[in-house]
């Protein structure tokens, strides 16, 4: 990553980093899944910043670790780019029109309709939609990592124990990354 | 007091984003359990209007999310504290622990340890639309959208944005005025 840093910097100022992940941030809706495409076009196919193969290294870094997948590889092409500095704007990029338009809307909007009996009515049907595509999101999730009875077991234990005691999610995942630990040791491979 | 509440801002999102691993809805336990159950901050249906407008506007959607939740609890300083915290971990861990965050992730027990977690994950986003279904879902006609979106999304592939759409028009001809 060093020599990399050194080969690259100079080549683009940070205000281009700025603009770049700007535009990336302010017109890609829906996270994650939805912006790492535009974010691959942009970055890979259109400008060059980096090929393939450090794209997918990238990527596969930022399923690994926590966070968002949008910021995470963004902070990581930044810091390719630039170092340090580079991923700071990467982020600040990304970061800033979300930040400005929710801004907007919370300041300025939702305090203008929340009282309308229209909106009312919409966000009556917004929520169980919402609620719907959580519930999705869970199937849709489980459906690669519930493969084997090991993962069923695991999920069905921590969702009880959820249940029953009332534990924060924090001790839950951390109470299923061990139990992955214990149970998976050496028993199944990917 | 202020203070106080900014810096609780601040360290509420700072562990949503620290524990949000996978992205996405990943965050929605996080976030219900720090906004509702621990802080107060907001009511199940109000944390759920939040999310679809995190969800219908540009952006990353836990960024999103954590700028509204910050302004309606905090104001201008709140949004702020709010979108630093969750975007924190992500700056230090790449920017500081690179190297290290390398070597864990190549390291097979990270993978082990991964797939248990996520398998914790799956088991708090399904309690997460239990606890949150119970102020979305509380008549026949929301049951019928909550029922037919549901199916829908599993079954395709369709973007989310087009189902809030679907749930704003049924909710206009449904809702009992």
């Amino acid at each position: 990553m060093q020599n990399q840093e050194i080969e690259t910097s100079n080549s683009l100022s940070l205000w281009t980093i700025l603009v770049t992940f700007l535009k990336i941030g302010a017109f890609t809706f829906g996270g994650g899944y939805a912006i790492l495409p535009v974010i691959k076009r942009e970055i890979v196919e259109n400008r060059k910043w980096v090929n393939d193969t450090v794209f997918s290294d990238i990527l596969i870094i930022t399923q690994g670790m926590p966070g968002q997948l949008a910021l995470n590889s963004s902070i990581q092409i930044g810091v390719r780019l630039r170092g340090t500095l580079g991923g700071i704007t990467a982020a600040m990029g990304v970061t800033i029109p979300s930040f400005l338009i929710l801004l907007t809307i919370a300041a300025y909007l939702y305090p203008l309709i929340r009282d309308n009996i229209y909106m009312e009515a919409v966000f009556y049907g917004i929520r169980p939609a919402v609620v719907a595509l959580i519930a999705t999101a869970a199937i849709k999730m489980g459906r690669p990592i519930l493969h084997g009875w090991n993962g069923i077991i695991l999920c069905a234990v921590l969702l009880v124990t959820a249940i029953i005691t009332g534990i924060p999610p924090i001790l839950i995942l951390l109470i299923g990354g061990l139990a992955g630990l214990v149970v998976c040791k050496g028993a199944c491979k990917q | 007091m202020e203070i106080a509440l900014l810096f609780s801002l601040f360290m509420s999102f700072f562990r949503i984003g620290l524990f949000t691993i996978g992205g996405g809805y990943a965050m929605i336990p996080l976030m219900e359990a720090e906004v509702i159950t621990v802080h107060g901050w907001m009511n199940s249906s109000e944390f759920l209007d939040i999310i679809a407008v995190a969800e219908m506007t540009p952006g990353p959607v836990s960024i999103n999310a954590a700028t509204f939740i910050g302004y309606t609890t905090g104001g201008l300083p709140g949004s702020m504290f709010a979108t630093l915290g969750v975007i924190s971990p992500s700056l230090i861990l790449i920017l500081l622990f690179s190297r290290l965050l390398m070597r864990v992730i190549q390291n097979p027990s990270a993978t082990s340890f991964l797939n248990g977690l996520r398998s914790g994950l799956i088991a708090l986003i399904l309690l997460a639309s239990f606890t949150l279904g119970q102020s979305a879902v509380i008549d026949l006609p929301s049951a019928l959208i909550f029922a037919a979106l549901l199916i829908g999304s599993v079954l395709t592939k369709i973007s989310p944005l087009y189902f809030i759409a679907a749930g704003a028009v049924l909710g206009l001809i449904l809702f009992p005025y």
